[in-house]
């Protein structure tokens, strides 16, 4: 079939900075500021535009599966909010063919107190199945997630795997003709993504046309058929799946190796900000680091005012979107009480120690609350690289050359004698 | 080498057997589009939506029942308790005029559709922020949220009805033909509550005074509606500017239906509802013309 089942003509979305200020002021500072400009003869205050989204035009075919990839910022979930009208374009337009399904994050749509079964309910009808339709598919929703002994009980004593599975059951079911899927992948354990990513092939192969966001470079190129890359609100490379894969990662600056964070979307809260992270190797920005060397990242940011003890802290993920590890600075320095300044952290990741494949970073400033980290400075996904290893034979990997499985590939130290 | 394996998807390589069956084909279009200029409601979509309605509705009620262990009771206890300290403040010791019904009647009768609207706007003015979860990551007419936080309030209604049926047993009141109406009053409540919570949620969404604001409105408010005097014992020339709040209407009307009062009068409640309309047409037009923002704002 050759026609589109979602088509875009120059969507655009403006974001005006002057009305984020506002977004959460009170009424008192607009009314305020109403009277003044009434009072003064002012003109609207300048806003200062920013273009989220500029001039985005694609067709995707029926039964495509379409990756969205970019970096943080690019556009991508904003794209996504408008084909899901969660927020409408400020210019353009598009038309979807057919039945929109969109998964929801984790959790979305699911009240803690209601049980599995009632939420199986209330989550179908948020994502437009009728009644009829959730109760022909609920034996098999419930099967796939997996939770069928725990059906009756408050879905707030669900580990959040289950919630995922169950939510995820939930979407894959709808059997839309169009599913537009935002990084779910991320969550859940290897073996259910495996299903998830199964599901999601099921559906393109009866003829499901897929919208697919995702920072997971590998999912995108096995799974999708195309891919756009994003960029500053545009699009920036169209084209298959695995040649824009690849030009992304080796553009090292694409693949998310540094980070920088402005006076208005700047991370943290009243005693701290993020300012910058970066991923460095060999004393440069590395988007692609060699597995045998060390691999620092640096977190930049700023303490705002005296306040209790905080320390950076980061958060690896593997290829899988498993955590690999979480590392905090121990050190002396971030004992005592916060003090106002700038800082810089690195924190060195060893060579020989990563996997290859693509990994993820999350950083953050935190401080401790008992047995959790108060994380008052922090972004998911902040940071992403990939490792590979030149394949010399000096790695953990010696002459193998097929995969090596785990989150970590240590080179470690051997003691073998002949007895 | 590397375990990061580029490779294009082959779909040739799939059996090309058997294709899945699949369900005859939606034909639906969705058109996404700026904002519209001048909002209006899509009626046909609400009805697309009534099932997400109904099962919001539930799960409101649903999980109030469980977090509370006495659940329905509250429905009973809560007027009830009102009435009895209003009957003792009010009208032993003040002795406020009731229409000549006992006070307790009077006054209950009152509190019923009272306290539906009261409810009603209270909860509907928090709706989308409360659910702000699922207005930032789920498409649905945001206009449900509201109307199922009005539609909530009707379930406490019913326990305290039979309750006022035991007082009207107790008193030997008795109603009369107005009874046919009173639905259609209770109706006006719920509008102009919707009208009212509409402006509120569409406020909340971007200012966060709302919250703050509404008990305060709502206090006020029950002192303009006669719930604990009778409000045909104030100065005529007061009586029409009472009119421009439905709740007079509503109340005068249902009490006419369960107590058999003086039937209201004519021109007065044509007024309660044309101002019931303004409500909800003038809370309607600010939620619709806000609500493409409300994901980026909330």
């Amino acid at each position: 079939m050759t026609t589109a089942a979602v088509s875009s003509e120059g969507l655009s979305k403006r974001y005006r900075i002057g009305a984020l200020h506002g977004a959460y002021g009170t009424l008192r500072d607009s009314l305020s500021a109403t009277t003044r400009r009434a009072l003064r003869h002012e003109h609207r205050p300048h806003y200062e535009d920013i273009w989220a989204l500029r001039d985005v035009s694609f067709d995707v075919r029926d039964g495509e599966v379409l990756g969205l990839i970019g970096r943080n910022g690019a556009g991508k979930s904003t794209l996504l909010k408008i084909l899901t009208r969660i927020t409408t374009p400020t210019e353009g337009r598009a038309t979807i063919r057919g039945r929109v399904g969109s998964l929801l994050e984790v959790g979305t749509g699911f009240h803690p107190e209601l049980t599995g079964r009632e939420n199986v309910f209330l989550n179908g009808s948020l994502l437009g199945m009728k009644r009829r339709e959730i109760i022909q598919k609920y034996s098999e929703i419930v099967e796939f997630a997996g939770v069928e002994k725990f059906i009756d009980t408050p879905v707030k004593r669900y580990s959040s795997g289950m919630s995922v599975r169950l939510a995820f059951a939930v979407a894959a079911y709808l059997e839309p003709e169009v599913l537009l899927v935002d990084e779910v992948l991320a969550v859940g354990d290897a073996e259910f993504q495996r299903r998830c990513l199964g599901q999601m092939e099921n559906l393109s192969q009866s003829g499901r046309t897929v919208i697919f966001v995702s920072h997971n470079m590998q999912a995108v190129a096995q799974l999708c058929d195309r891919a756009l890359l994003l960029d500053g609100g545009r699009i920036v490379n169209d084209g298959p799946s695995a040649e824009i894969v690849a030009e992304y990662l080796q553009a090292g600056h694409g693949s998310g190796a540094s980070r920088v964070w402005g006076e208005l979307d700047a991370r943290g809260d009243e005693l701290v900000r993020l300012r910058s992270a970066r991923v460095l190797q060999d004393d440069a920005v590395a988007g692609s680091v060699d597995v045998r060397k060390p691999v620092g990242i640096e977190i930049a940011f700023t303490v705002l005012d005296h306040g209790e003890p905080v320390f950076p802290k980061i958060k690896v993920f593997d290829r899988q979107g498993d955590v690999a590890f979480n590392a905090l600075d121990t050190s002396s320095r971030w004992q005592g009480p916060a003090r106002p300044g700038e800082y810089v952290s690195v924190a060195w990741i060893p060579g020989n120690f990563l996997n290859e494949g693509l990994v993820s970073v999350d950083v953050g400033i935190c401080s401790l609350d008992g047995t959790k980290f108060h994380h008052r400075a922090a972004e998911s996904d902040a940071l992403s690289f990939h490792v590979h290893d030149p394949g010399l034979g000096d790695s953990a990997r010696g002459q193998f050359i097929g995969q090596v499985k785990g989150v970590v590939r240590p080179l470690l130290e051997w003691s073998s004698e002949e007895r | 080498m590397t375990e990061l394996k580029l490779e294009p998807r082959e779909r040739a390589a799939q059996p090309p057997a058997a294709p899945a069956p699949r369900p005859p084909r939606d034909e639906r279009v969705t058109v996404i589009r700026p904002a519209p200029r001048w909002p209006h409601l899509d009626v046909s979509e609400i009805w697309h939506y009534r099932e997400l309605l109904a099962r919001l509705v539930w799960r409101d009620i649903a999980v109030r029942y469980k977090q509370t262990s006495i659940g329905v009771a509250w429905a009973v206890i809560q007027p009830f308790l009102t009435m009895v300290v209003f009957s003792l403040v009010f009208g032993k010791f003040g002795n406020f005029p009731s229409k000549g019904v006992p006070y307790p009647i009077f006054t209950f009768s009152a509190l019923l559709p009272w306290t539906f609207f009261a409810s009603a706007v209270a909860l509907s003015s928090t709706s989308l922020v409360t659910n702000r979860g699922l207005v930032t990551k789920v498409y649905f007419p945001r206009v449900l949220m509201p109307l199922a936080a009005v539609t909530v309030p009707i379930v406490d209604f019913f326990p305290a009805f039979i309750v006022l049926v035991g007082l009207m047993a107790y008193y030997s009141v008795w109603p009369g033909i107005g009874l046919l109406f009173a639905p259609l009053f209770l109706l006006m409540a719920g509008i102009a509550a919707l009208g009212v919570g509409l402006f509120l949620s569409a406020l909340n969404a971007r200012y966060r005074d709302v919250p703050y604001a509404v008990p305060f409105l709502i206090q006020i408010w029950f002192y303009l509606s006669g719930v604990v005097y009778a409000l045909s014992s104030l100065p005529d020339k007061w009586q029409w500017v009472l009119a421009v709040n439905p709740m007079t209407a509503v109340i005068n009307g249902f009490q006419w239906g369960v107590l058999d009062t003086a039937a209201p009068d004519l021109g007065k409640t044509a007024v309660s509802v044309a101002a019931t309309a303004v409500f909800f047409v003038l809370g309607l037009w600010y939620f619709r013309r806000t609500e493409p923002r409300f994901a980026d704002t909330i």
